[in-house]
């Protein structure tokens, strides 16, 4: 028997659970948590500078790792700060599990300081949440947390722990075992034939992969069965590291920013395989109007996600790990010569947009040169905009979890916060990380936390002195009334990192091509945060764009390969 | 009451606690999906909870029942349309209540 404190309790079961850091800030409502966690030997604690910050942190490090990761905020504001955090972790999947202190039991419910309705406002945006209201439940509610947030699909789990449970005393006899996600669904034989009669029997295949697929690491073995099938591989803005971007199969990204041949090449499709996607508007266009003359077999953990949007010929409720496995050995090997060449034909006709060589002069080509200085083990995150798309259409992805963007909530701010997260959890790993300075701003307080962690975080900056993506839709779409999008004031970014104490790399001045690439060399090999400044012009445009709410084949620009 | 839709009761057993409305009502709310009527109340030692929700049959029924099958606190969904006869005739109970009311007030 040993007596201790909610907060002590808390801290306990989390070690139990195999936690190892903790991203958060202290407040009124969570000190007692915080106490105790000063005196715990196994978490360490990586103190962000608002708690939106602090979430993304967790998500950088679960996002890299599959793991669950813990953040911490305090009642009130710091619960209303995190909550854009939690959402974008309920968007796209990720296991994160968000303690918030709250006002005393007895407050709660008196518009005390700092109280909000935590719970009422977390329910739409997390998987699951709790308010704890005895210190017993504790010790169910904290693996509880665990379990959801890692099983079948994951997503972010809020506990709401008022302050006098924190500092209760609670006597245990023992403590719970560790939590472990559910066992997956089993996945009929029957099933299984028929994916794989049905894959065997399309003359026209295509593999749409999605952040499932990365989530269950079945990247390698996807690969087996479209080279097998000799079938090609589109994967959603989740799910591009899946594929190695040059491999002969990927026909890259689909949807609003795909390659023109991309979307042509879905039009004609027969069978579309859709595995861990969830037919979202920007990936689908019209979703009544996508891949018209194809039947469809979705594979998906979210029995929710199965005939959502679109009535699947074959809906296979599973872990696609476990169904592509079982699936590999009965694909038949086939060339499919006529298909291929038929796409091969597409390409030429409508060469891609993503550059085949790096290089300075566009923003496509530079972040393929980064992606080729950095090397295969690099991991990448973005923030929001135009450096988001040109990074998901030229990035050479090599595989595996090493693509961190915010694909469902489209977060501004995420991408610094999760590179620092990324690279707490993945401490050998070169973290990049793509930004804009409309998105930059949105978390740049972090910069003093990627100081203090002195995490090998390199962010390129593309500076276009506006709301880039805003801009080309006013452009597009609304008579070039660009307004509210221009910045006025011409920031000088180079010397508000370096007072944060980041090493600098400015490509603005005019000394050359090789004095910049120098100038590269000299900052990817350098240690800890560093900065890569790279103006762009206000004009270098997404494209080709599907606009918003039109069918995939309506495609502004890209018919050429322009440059 | 019974509209111009067809009508049906989704049978509800959820774990009994505070916020278990919130979460089972706030899934309509937020996909706009419009829950005629509620009745709800605690069975056996009071753990657990049983809630009617007297919905129109729309095509989007089967992703709602789905959805609330991943909530945690929902144990079970099922639908009934024989339970439809409860809520008719409380229906005519508070109607009549109503008159009464209203005809004292006025």
């Amino acid at each position: 028997m040993q007596t201790m404190t909610g907060a002590e309790c808390v801290i306990r079961l989390l070690e139990r659970q195999g936690v190892t850091a903790i991203a958060g800030i202290p407040g009124g409502t969570n000190l007692p948590l915080y106490d105790a966690l000063s005196r715990s030997e196994k978490i360490t604690h990586i103190l962000a500078r608002h708690e939106q910050g602090a979430g993304f942190i967790a998500q950088g490090m679960a996002r890299v790792t599959g793991e669950p990761a813990v953040c911490l905020a305090t009642s009130g504001p710091g619960v209303t700060n995190i909550l854009t955090a939690i959402a974008d972790a309920k968007l796209d999947s990720v296991p994160v599990v968000c303690i918030t202190g709250q006002v005393p039991t007895p407050l709660i419910g008196t518009d005390a300081f700092q109280e909000v309705d935590t719970y009422g406002m977390s329910i739409p945006i997390t998987k699951h949440n709790f308010l704890v209201r005895s210190v017993e439940e504790l010790l169910t509610v904290i693996p509880e947390a665990f379990r959801i947030a890692t099983s079948g699909r994951p997503g972010p789990v809020l506990v709401d722990i008022p302050r006098d449970i924190q500092v209760e005393n609670i006597s245990i006899d023992s403590f719970p075992k560790p939590s472990h996600p559910d066992e997956s669904p089993q996945v009929s034989n029957a099933d299984i034939k028929t994916a794989a009669a049905m894959i065997n029997a399309a003359a026209r295949p295509i593999l749409w992969v999605g952040g499932g697929v990365a989530a269950s690491e079945a990247g390698e073995l996807c690969r087996d069965i479209a080279e097998t099938a000799s079938m090609p591989v589109t994967m959603t803005l989740m799910g591009l590291s899946v594929i190695p971007r040059d491999h002969e199969l990927n026909i890259g990204m689909l949807g609003m920013h795909a390659e023109r041949y991309t979307n042509m090449a879905l039009e004609g499709c027969d069978l579309i395989v859709a595995a861990g996607v969830r037919f979202d508007d920007r990936a689908t266009g019209k979703v009544n109007e996508f891949c018209p003359n194809a039947k469809i077999i979705h594979i998906d953990i979210d029995h929710c996600e199965l005939d959502k949007l679109r009535s699947a010929s074959l809906g296979i409720l599973g872990d696609i790990k476990s169904v592509f496995e079982r699936l590999k050995p009965k694909i038949e090997k086939k060339k499919r010569t006529e298909w291929t060449g038929y796409i091969n034909a597409l390409r030429n006709a409508f060469p891609p947009h993503a550059p085949a060589e790096s290089g300075f002069d566009t923003p496509q080509k530079f972040i393929r040169l980064i992606g080729e200085m950095a090397g295969d083990s690099a991991v990448v995150t973005t923030d929001v905009g135009k450096h988001q798309m040109w990074t998901a259409q030229s990035y050479p992805f090599s595989g595996g979890r090493q693509w961190l963007t915010s694909g469902g909530l489209g977060t501004m701010g995420f991408g610094l916060p999760t590179a620092i997260g990324a690279s707490l959890a993945a401490p050998d790993k070169k973290v990049i990380c793509f930004s804009g300075d409309g998105s930059i701003l949105m978390n740049m307080q972090e910069l003093a936390t990627a100081v203090e962690q002195n995490v090998n975080v390199t962010v390129v900056l593309f500076n276009n002195q506006c709301l880039g993506l805003v801009h080309q839709q006013q452009e597009l779409f609304f008579n070039g009334n660009c307004f509210s999008s221009e910045f006025a004031v011409n920031l000088d970014y180079v010397s508000i990192l370096r007072g944060f104490g980041w090493s600098v790399c400015d490509l603005a001045d005019d000394s050359g091509e090789e004095a910049h690439a120098q100038a590269l060399t000299e900052i990817l090999a350098t240690d800890g945060p560093c900065l890569i400044h790279v103006p762009v012009s206000r004009e270098e445009k997404v494209l080709p764009m599907v606009p918003p709410g039109a069918a995939n084949r309506v495609m502004i620009g890209g018919d050429t390969n322009g440059r | 009451m019974a509209g111009k839709c067809k009508q049906t009761v989704l049978d509800i057993l959820v774990k009994n606690h505070p916020g278990v409305m919130a979460h089972v009502t706030g899934l309509f709310s937020r996909r706009g999906f419009n829950v005629e009527a509620i009745l709800c109340l605690p069975i056996a030692d009071g753990t657990t909870s049983r809630i009617w929700l007297l919905v129109n049959e729309d095509g989007r029924l089967e992703q709602m029942m789905r959805q609330m099958r991943k909530l945690q606190d929902v144990y079970d969904v099922s639908t009934n349309s024989e339970y439809k006869k409860v809520f008719y005739d409380l229906s005519s109970v508070m109607e009549t209540e109503a008159s009464q009311l209203h005809a004292e007030v006025s």
